[in-house]
């Protein structure tokens, strides 16, 4: 009885203290947003072209700093090496015995190439290309794969038009999961 | 000893006779931050993993970032764009939870045609387990105020990969949280100080190290970790994507690959289990390559997405012989043997293995990994290590 007396005063007490606060609360010191820094932090890319930036590129620029940027790790004409994927020149399809996961044999969005290039590439020097330069390399790797011609400009109106031939080549196992709980 | 020992020291390390204990990094031999570094489970017990043996994946490097300087910007579909500094962040509610972190590619030696020669860490060692304190999600994308059509987060690290990844909001806001400390002391540089994105049991790749920006969206971003690497390719040429979940795996540690034994007799058998949508509820043992299995002591306590240590007695007569694990998680899965792996999944995946693996030992007492007899050795053998790009 004197226990149950006082778990009581003791949740009288917490319940009218005012000094403790809601659970799962912050404190609210998170400082509001300006546009510059949005602008400048938000380089996130979706496949229908949202954040894509202004500037556009030709494949034979693209071919040029490919050929001095980026042919160290992924070898000429995309074929890739030990230390960079293979970018283009499928030979062997996605059911053989030996696949090869390229950007025209198995990426599903044209707008994640200028993305990864964008914001990782090249190693050495991620961030270094300017987005006219980025824009190039896209190209030239794009028309590697045989998914553009030659004198295709690439931009942020042609990029994400480009027809990529396993778009639907994806299971999204997350949401299968989801639909059958 | 009689002489006065060493003095004090004002950051202990181990002793110097277990210089051996260490991690196994294979790296890109031009981009040395470039690569993978392998957890030494064989040569660990318990459950929780040192700091300086956690393993790591690294896109490009270890940045060294100055908490000072460091910024966490959550924006997109929310009703008010915050920034957040660190010394702000320690202000904020923290939380605890003890739970294994695995890279998708662990392990993924198991999808080539003959059996790894590694020992047991250093090709399944992309799994470690830490107490993991920081901020619950839920109280700043609060604070931020979602949208209603808010159904992903990007999330962004500050590194030289400038990687992002794309995570469910349901995820977000059930019990992902923003980790500052690791086992009780602030996170090590290569465990992505001063902030990481733990989101429990899930793909190591999404907790996101140096974390610097979470967007809110409606839609995920398709990066590419999440679509032509962190994919895994079916033999019919589709390909699983965002397979979000770390299913049910465990590991003997001891014995396991290249130790010896020295002689018949009574040996622990001893190792982890792990589940992404759980608690381990199981472990079975097998000492006669799967013709009998008995049930391992599982050490207390068992807890939620977290490395649990499994221990049996055995008694070794001295003939060949092989050891197994075989772990079931608390939603029902059991661990597939390998066989049943790949014929459901094929050899092209690269993620996401978590077959049983078999430790052979033979007449002198020598460890080794064998695969089943009734699997076929067939082609499309294809050197997994040398995928760390």
């Amino acid at each position: 009885m004197k226990n149950k007396i006082l778990a009581i005063s003791v949740l009288i007490v917490v319940g009218i203290n005012p000094a403790i606060a809601e659970r799962d609360q912050g404190p609210g010191l998170g400082i509001p947003v300006t546009d510059d820094l949005l602008k400048q932090w938000d380089t996130s890319i979706f496949p229908d072209g949202e954040g894509l930036p202004m500037g556009s590129g030709h494949v034979t620029d693209g071919e040029e700093i490919y050929n001095t940027q980026c042919v160290s790790c992924h070898a000429p004409g995309g074929i890739g090496s030990a230390l960079g994927d293979q970018l283009a020149g499928a030979q062997m399809s996605l059911t053989s015995d030996f696949p090869e996961q390229t950007i025209g044999s198995y990426w599903p969005y044209a707008t994640t190439l200028f993305d990864i290039i964008r914001r990782s590439m090249p190693m050495t020097a991620p961030g270094s290309l300017s987005d006219d330069e980025v824009y190039a390399v896209t190209a030239y790797l794009l028309y590697l794969n045989n998914l553009i011609d030659k004198d295709q400009v690439i931009n942020q109106e042609t990029l994400p038009d480009v027809k990529m031939p396993n778009e639907n080549g994806f299971i999204n196992i997350y949401e299968t999961e989801r639909i059958k709980e | 000893m009689n002489q006065p020992g060493q003095p004090f020291s004002l950051y202990g390390k181990p002793s110097k006779f277990e210089d051996d204990v260490v991690r196994f990094p294979t790296q890109n031999e031009v981009l040395p931050g470039n690569g993978v570094s392998w957890s030494p489970l064989h040569l660990l017990e318990g459950s929780i993993t040192p700091n300086g043996l956690h393993f790591e994946r690294h896109h490009n490097g270890v940045p060294q970032i100055d908490p000072a300087k460091h910024q966490l910007l959550i924006h997109g579909d929310v009703q008010q764009d915050l920034l957040f500094t660190m010394s702000d962040l320690a202000r904020y509610p923290m939380q605890s939870k003890i739970c294994f972190i695995e890279c998708g590619g662990n392990s993924n030696a198991g999808w080539n045609s003959s059996p790894s020669r590694s020992e047991a860490g250093y090709f399944n060692g992309m799994a470690s387990n830490s107490e993991w304190t920081g901020i619950p999600l839920s109280v700043l994308l609060n604070e931020a105020g979602l949208k209603t059509n808010a159904k992903w987060m990007i999330a962004e690290g500050a590194d030289a990969f400038n990687m992002q990844m794309s995570i469910p909001i349901e995820k977000a806001m059930d019990d992902a949280f923003l980790a500052i400390y690791q086992n009780g002391e602030k996170i090590r540089p290569e465990q992505g100080y001063p902030l990481r994105l733990i989101v429990p049991g899930w793909e190591g790749v999404l907790n996101v190290k140096w974390l610097r920006r979470l967007k809110i969206t409606n839609r995920p971003v398709m990066a590419r970790n999440e679509t032509s690497r962190y994919t895994e390719l079916l033999p019919d040429g589709k390909a699983r994507q965002f397979t979000f979940y770390m299913e049910a795996k465990s590991l003997i540690t001891s014995p396991s690959a290249n130790m010896l034994l020295k002689q018949p007799g009574l040996y622990q058998i001893t190792g982890l289990a792990w589940s992404g949508r759980g608690k381990i509820k199981q472990v079975d043992v097998s000492a006669d390559g799967g013709n009998s299995w008995a049930a391992a002591e599982l050490q207390e306590p068992v807890l939620d997405k977290a490395f649990t240590r499994f221990r049996l007695p055995w008694q070794w007569n001295g003939k060949t012989t092989i050891l197994k694990s075989r772990a079931t998680d608390e939603t029902g899965y059991v661990q597939p043997e390998r066989t049943e792996l790949v014929k459901k999944r094929g050899k092209h995946g690269f993620f996401h293995y978590n077959a049983i693996t078999n430790w052979q030992i033979d007449e002198d007492g020598f460890v080794s990994q064998v695969y089943d007899k009734n699997e076929e050795q067939d082609s499309g053998d294809i050197s997994i290590d040398s995928g760390w790009d």
